[in-house]
């Protein structure tokens, strides 16, 4: 019995030791040159990605774009130096995020006193797990890539959300500058509008994502001149839907939304509803834009608008395109995934952050962590690569970027920006 | 037997019978269903139509359990999931053959002539195989092993899907031309031909079998009592293998018209029409071949009215609220018959 405690004892030292070993990470020189200023010392942010797996493509871009951010302030601000460290919250074994390692992650940058701000997650999951913890010890958590919207919006998740991350009362520190996926159902509207839709018919999957999004597209819909004919659900366990296609056949819309995913039997929808109305527009939102939409549809795909979150390089316009040629220059023509301009934003819109803090006074890293977090709340009209956007209430950004893309012959071809 | 007898024997279904016609007199077209189908009669009629076609397939499955339980009173859970490799393996037939939506339709036919058979074949020797692997050796085991491992043969079958075709579903090339054969009184189309052209003859050929052959004859002296059948000189362990092929059969055969139909195979399919089937199954009585059928075909209709005048959404809340109450008022199904005429 002794011998098995004390085995246990070794082993949380050795997770101890080695969560230590890999703090240091890629860190720029903390040499002195304080800048204009006084040097006021050295802090830390940390950035929280899965870095191995099926997202290290993504998230390498993020990294670097994080890096990007700082080497232009040469990795100072206001008289403090960052050091930032690049830490992992997936396993090789897992191929993704992991819940153990994101809990740990979390718990170590609790106890990490000159820690000032935590770049992350990039999958929402992991935020769910993450930002608790962080709440409670005040440090502000800013997110490249988290989209769904219960972390931030009441009534758009469980209903306990997103109290729930919020717990005893602590000061909210989470913010993304991605749009979350509800504010799809918006640009779908509005895209709807340009392509001339007058009647929609909104379904969804049932499931949190897909409702979130219709109900957002049943609700704004109005507003862009569209009428909705009907609002009914078309759960992922039914096995066909031509009974409901032949209601919606009879209704006599321009234009069928779904939010839902390809898993809740998508393609089968698309069939039953192409089969009822042969010239039926059909939309949805990035839960289908994957080629196993494409698989599970087949001919019924073709010509499926679809709208995704942000846009692609090749569409960025003003300081945006002039950003991915720098930063194209630096690290590469195939340098930028979705996510990477988001993740310069949000390493960005931290420095910012970390400078007012430190211009209204603060002179130790306790003061500084509390003073980003009023300062990232407080952010109104931020310039940056994103264009002109600020943080709400919620933490959310207020920028709405989308894009549109369309299924022509098998393929996904882009189409649209959507809304600013 | 005389009609007094009868209405003494359900008197309670009577008096639910009297209920549902007094709601319906009293509150006429607000009732959900009701209202909608007395206001078009002609647009219910095709959604009747539509879920007729969907419960053939149904039936089919269903009458897998059925047959199954009869002869062993265990619920192959693995039936389910036997059906869905059947449309598995018309996908691949279809891959193998090269059939694309615009093949001519000779070819398509040709190639089903083929594909049919051999995933019927194929599920029936798989049927037969999961007896002979995980139920046999546990025959003398309590009822609760056997039900065990038929779901975990289900969860075994549900992978082997997944690993063939992948998790998301997969479409099939459109096969079956949408022409229009007959507009009225209620939409057919080439489509509605092709399932009700298999599904009928196996429903029919399968009551024929067990009804008048001498195998037949053997499935359902060794439902009745498996020990004086095979005192009898049954060969019980053939009759019970045999169960399993036919069983296999219809759901293989059920698999392929599914692809064809609603153009789709997916692993979950096991799943949601395996669930759909047993329910039939219960409904009409399990045990009784014509009860699964009517059962499977009564359960399309009211998930196809419930589609078309209430939501989606709430189909297993109609579906499983009228199977409470039919087992409310008879608990061995609407068809349950007297154990002799089980198979």
């Amino acid at each position: 019995m002794k011998l098995t405690k004390i085995g246990a004892l070794a082993a949380m030292a050795m997770v101890a030791f080695s969560a230590c070993g890999t703090g240091g990470g890629a860190s720029p020189s903390a040499s002195a040159a304080g800048g204009g200023n006084a040097d006021k010392g050295t802090v830390q942010i940390w950035s929280e990605l899965p870095r191995q797996g099926s997202s290290k493509g993504q998230t390498d871009t993020i990294v670097n774009a994080i890096q990007f951010a700082l080497d232009a302030r040469g990795s100072k601000v206001d008289g403090w130096t960052i050091k930032y460290s690049d830490k992992d919250d997936s396993t090789a074994e897992a191929g993704k995020w992991t819940q153990e390692r994101a809990t740990a992650l979390a718990t170590e940058a609790a106890s990490t006193n000159d820690l000032v701000a935590y770049i992350g997650t990039f999958n929402s999951g992991a935020a769910k797990l993450v930002i608790p913890t962080l709440c409670r010890a005040g440090i502000a958590m800013i997110s490249p890539a988290n989209t769904y919207p219960g972390l931030t919006k009441p009534g758009k998740g469980e209903a306990n959300e997103p109290g729930v991350y919020y717990p005893d009362g602590c000061k909210r520190n989470y913010f993304r500058v991605v749009p979350a996926d509800d504010l799809q159902g918006d640009a779908g509207a509005n895209w709807a509008s340009q392509l001339g839709v007058k009647k929609a018919y909104v379904l969804d999957d049932t499931e949190i994502y897909g409702k979130g999004i219709a109900d957002v597209f049943a609700a704004s819909a109005p507003n862009y001149g569209i009428e909705v004919l009907g609002r009914d659900q078309a759960p992922g366990k039914s096995t066909d839907f031509k009974a409901l296609a032949a209601k919606i056949a009879d209704a006599g819309p321009d234009l069928v939304y779904y939010g839902g995913i390809t898993q809740n039997n998508a393609g089968q929808l698309w069939k039953d509803l192409r089969e009822a109305m042969p010239n039926i527009k059909l939309m949805g939102p990035d839960g289908i834009y994957e080629e196993a939409f494409i698989k599970a549809a087949g001919d019924a795909a073709e010509g499926t608008y679809l709208t995704f979150g942000g846009t692609t390089a090749d569409q960025y316009t003003g300081d945006a395109a002039k950003w991915r040629d720098d930063f194209r220059a630096k690290y590469g023509e195939s340098s930028i995934e979705v996510y990477t301009i988001y993740g310069y934003e949000a390493a960005n819109v931290t420095l910012a952050a970390i400078e007012t803090a430190s211009k209204a006074g603060a002179t130790d890293a306790q003061a500084l962590r509390a003073g980003v977090i009023d300062a990232l709340a407080n952010t109104k009209d931020f310039t940056g690569v994103l264009g002109t956007w600020s943080f709400d209430a919620n933490g959310d950004t207020s920028n709405k970027l989308f894009s549109g893309t369309q299924v022509v012959n098998g393929k996904f071809t882009f189409q649209t920006v959507l809304g600013q | 037997m005389n009609v007094a007898a009868w209405l003494a024997r359900n008197s309670r279904l009577l008096i639910v019978l009297i209920a549902i016609a007094a709601v319906l007199a009293l509150f006429g077209t607000s009732v959900p269903i009701w209202g909608g189908c007395t206001a078009a009669l002609d647009r219910c009629a095709d959604v009747v139509a539509i879920g007729v076609f969907q419960g053939m397939i149904v039936a089919l499955v269903a009458l897998g359990y059925t047959l199954v339980y009869g002869i062993l009173q265990l619920i192959n859970f693995a039936n389910g999931s036997v059906f869905m490799l059947g449309s598995v393996a018309a996908l691949l037939g279809v891959e193998i053959f090269g059939l694309t939506s615009d093949s001519p339709a000779a070819s398509v036919i040709l190639a089903f002539a083929v594909i049919l058979p051999v995933t019927m074949a194929i599920t029936a020797g798989l049927n037969a195989g999961i007896e002979r692997v995980a139920y046999r050796p546990l025959r003398r085991a309590p009822t609760l092993a056997t039900l065990i491992s038929a779901i975990g043969m289900d969860f075994i079958l549900q992978n082997v899907g997944q690993i063939i075709i992948g998790p998301s579903p997969v479409s099939l090339p459109s096969l079956l031309p949408n022409d229009v054969i007959l507009a009225e009184p209620v939409v057919i189309k080439v489509s509605h031909l092709f399932v009700t052209g298999i599904t009928l003859p196996l429903l029919l050929g399968l009551m024929w079998f067990v009804r008048t052959t001498r195998q037949g004859k053997a499935m359902r002296a060794t439902a009745q009592d498996r020990e004086a059948a095979g005192l009898m000189g049954i060969d019980v362990n053939r009759t019970i293998s045999l169960t399993f092929l036919l069983a296999g059969a219809l759901a293989g055969g059920a698999g392929v018209i599914v692809a064809l139909y609603n153009g789709s195979a997916w692993w979950q399919y096991g799943f949601s029409y395996g669930l759909l089937a047993f329910t039939a199954a219960v409904f009409g009585g399990i045990g009784n071949l014509l009860g699964a059928a009517v059962g499977g075909i009564f359960l399309g209709i009211l998930i196809s009215l419930n589609a078309f005048y209430v939501d989606p959404r709430w189909q297993e809340v109609v579906v499983f609220g009228i199977l409470v109450l039919v087992l409310i008022f008879r608990p061995t199904g609407l068809f349950a018959e007297k154990q002799s005429e089980r198979a």
